[in-house]
């Protein structure tokens, strides 16, 4: 599958009360979640998204709470992928449970400037930067994971053993 | 043939993944003995649950589910989100699903009930479920899918991490504790520092620190970054566990080969009380160096720093005072156990006297939620966890982190004070 969106480019650290602040925890409808989407970060953000749109970000995306909120906000926000140096362990694990595509490249970080046009191809882990000319290749996933990413979240990973 | 000596947290791994030994990096799928909830990440968990359509949950002993963050409801969409919560644990006969006005913060209430034990593996949908590895027990935070996978299978996949070890040696300070250790750590590493692995905290001072204080160290793991935190069960440990628990448990410690990725040594001997400002757990400054910083709120409660330890410091330094005219100081016990015994030992007759308010029992404040939300420009000095952009309220609001005693110090001086300036 290929994904194709413009950059908003984020720093270190990003903290999920950055990506939904817990006064909007007292709902999980997705939509209403994406409204506020990145709110503490970048007010314009929620209003500025579009289908597609990839966000970029330094080390430890996602660090603090274990809220599903943050990846589900993101999700139903529009954004296709998120692209990170490095993932804070919770939100990774959350993000490959409910299918939000993540990949981790740190090259690709050094070189990307917000508003860039991206193409990701998530089965190969290839990440074109259109407005660059450059291609990178992210971290790929170990086979169980990408099991997982596989057979659309966890959810479906387990029914079999429900059963 | 011998086996690979291996660490406290590979060795419970490996017990519930049913292996005789682990190494860092391996995929594991572990049978869990507790899965934790809490009324903003369980109504999430219950609508993946419901996509399985399991008839019922793996072992309605073993699912936890304490309303705690927004309770008692603070409005009309989180009391339907505590009302879902609620439904759920009648439906399926959760045994410990813990009502307002019995219950307690989770990571309070979850070891004082006797509920997680030492060499359990323990999941929760909160991020500070890494606390029960103050009892020896593998426990780290998860997201609300991996809690209903949890609640259906009784399983959860993980990946043995590697583990840093920190030793502490030395004399602790006069007003020194496991908070002050804490925030040190992750002032030196970074909040990506222990990054998916396991912090083992041992050495002469942790064998003398109490429960309360330990379980401080271990619920801070995830600031930076850590999945689980980890101290070895010793007697104070079993002190603390016998007369609570009421299945068996298992004390598991790391081999004298066990493998690190790294071994970080400190001497207390010289440590100052420590503050973590703005915004951040990681900007670490000695209490001293911040000395004078006006503050409109002290909180001191919350799964970090609100058992009955943290109160009695606080009411050491309050005791016979009053705190400052412009701050308002409010006061949150872990647990209605809690709060009771500092009722009886005479701790909330101090606060209330000192000019605090004290609340029943709610993470509240400390996320954000209410009791205690931070007006645009406001300053909070709060013995929580968390500094970050926005925490206690308005984005443009500020928390400072630090010990019980310096909050209370704090309160009284209506800025940032060192303990002993009020002694």
């Amino acid at each position: 599958m290929k994904l194709t969106g413009k950059v908003h480019k984020f720093g270190s650290d990003v903290d999920t009360d950055a990506i939904i602040p817990a006064r909007y925890l007292n709902t999980s409808d997705p939509a209403e979640l994406a409204r506020h989407c990145m709110e503490d970060a970048d007010p314009a953000f929620p209003s500025q998204v579009k289908q597609g749109d990839i966000i970029v970000a330094d080390k430890n995306f996602g660090c603090g709470s274990s809220r599903e909120h943050a990846p589900i906000a993101i999700k139903a926000a529009g954004v296709s992928c998120v692209i990170a140096r490095s993932f804070a362990r919770i939100f990774y694990r959350n993000s490959i449970n409910i299918g939000l595509p993540i990949l981790e490249c740190p090259q690709f970080i050094d070189e990307v400037e917000a508003g860039d046009k991206l193409e990701v191809d998530l089965v190969r882990g290839e990440i074109k930067n259109l407005s660059r000319g450059k291609t990178y290749l992210a971290e790929p996933f170990p086979g169980f994971m990408q099991d997982i990413i596989d057979k659309g979240g966890l959810i479906n990973y387990v029914r079999e053993k429900v059963r | 043939m011998k086996l690979m000596g291996m660490t406290i947290t590979e060795k419970i791994l490996a017990k519930h993944a049913g292996r005789d030994e682990v190494h860092p990096g391996e995929l594991l799928n572990c049978r869990v003995d507790v899965v934790l909830g809490n009324d903003v990440t369980t109504p999430v968990a219950i609508e993946e649950f419901e996509k399985l359509q399991a008839d019922r949950v793996f072992d309605r002993t073993r699912v936890v589910i304490v309303p705690d963050h927004f309770t008692p409801n603070k409005d009309i969409k989180s009391a339907e989100q505590a009302k879902g919560v609620r439904d759920f644990a009648r439906k399926h006969g959760i045994v410990n699903y813990f009502e307002i006005g019995r219950m307690g913060i989770e990571h309070c209430l979850l070891p004082q009930e006797g509920l997680v034990l030492p060499g359990d593996l323990i999941i929760g949908a909160d991020s500070h479920t890494c606390t029960y590895g103050a009892l020896g027990a593998f426990s780290t935070g998860v997201g609300s899918t991996d809690m209903a996978a949890a609640m259906a299978t009784g399983e959860a996949w993980f990946k043995v991490p590697e583990t840093i070890k920190f030793v502490f040696r030395g004399e602790l300070p006069p007003y020194v504790g496991g908070k002050d250790l804490i925030l040190r750590v992750i002032g030196d590493i970074g909040v990506d520092g222990a990054r998916y692995m396991a912090m083992e905290f041992t050495g002469p001072v942790i064998s003398s620190l109490s429960m309360d204080n330990r379980f401080t160290m271990a619920n801070m793991a995830i600031e930076a970054g850590g999945k689980n935190g980890i101290f070895a069960p010793d007697e104070i440990t079993l002190d603390y566990v016998r007369g609570r628990n009421k299945r068996e448990y298992t004390l598991y410690y790391s081999d004298a080969d066990a493998q690190y990725a790294e071994i970080r040594e400190y001497d207390v001997t010289n440590m100052e009380p420590v503050v973590a400002v703005p915004h951040l757990p990681e900007n670490v400054r000695n209490v001293s160096e911040v000395a004078g910083t006006s503050i409109d709120q002290v909180v001191i409660g919350s799964c970090t720093n609100g058992r009955i330890e943290d109160l009695e410091m606080a009411a050491g330094i309050l005791r016979g005072r009053r705190i400052h005219p412009e701050v308002r100081l409010i006061i949150l016990p872990g647990t209605q156990e809690i709060y009771l015994e500092a009722l009886r030992k005479g701790f909330i007759e101090i606060f209330i006297e000192a000019g605090a308010a004290v609340s029943t029992p709610t993470c509240g404040p400390c996320l954000g939620g209410h009791m205690g939300i931070l007006a645009r420009g406001e300053r909070a000095l709060a013995t929580t966890n968390r500094n970050f952009v926005g925490r206690m309220g308005d984005p443009q609001s500020e928390v400072y982190l630090s010990s019980p005693v310096v909050a209370a110090a704090s309160a009284i001086k209506g800025a940032i004070t060192p303990p002993w300036e009020v002694k």
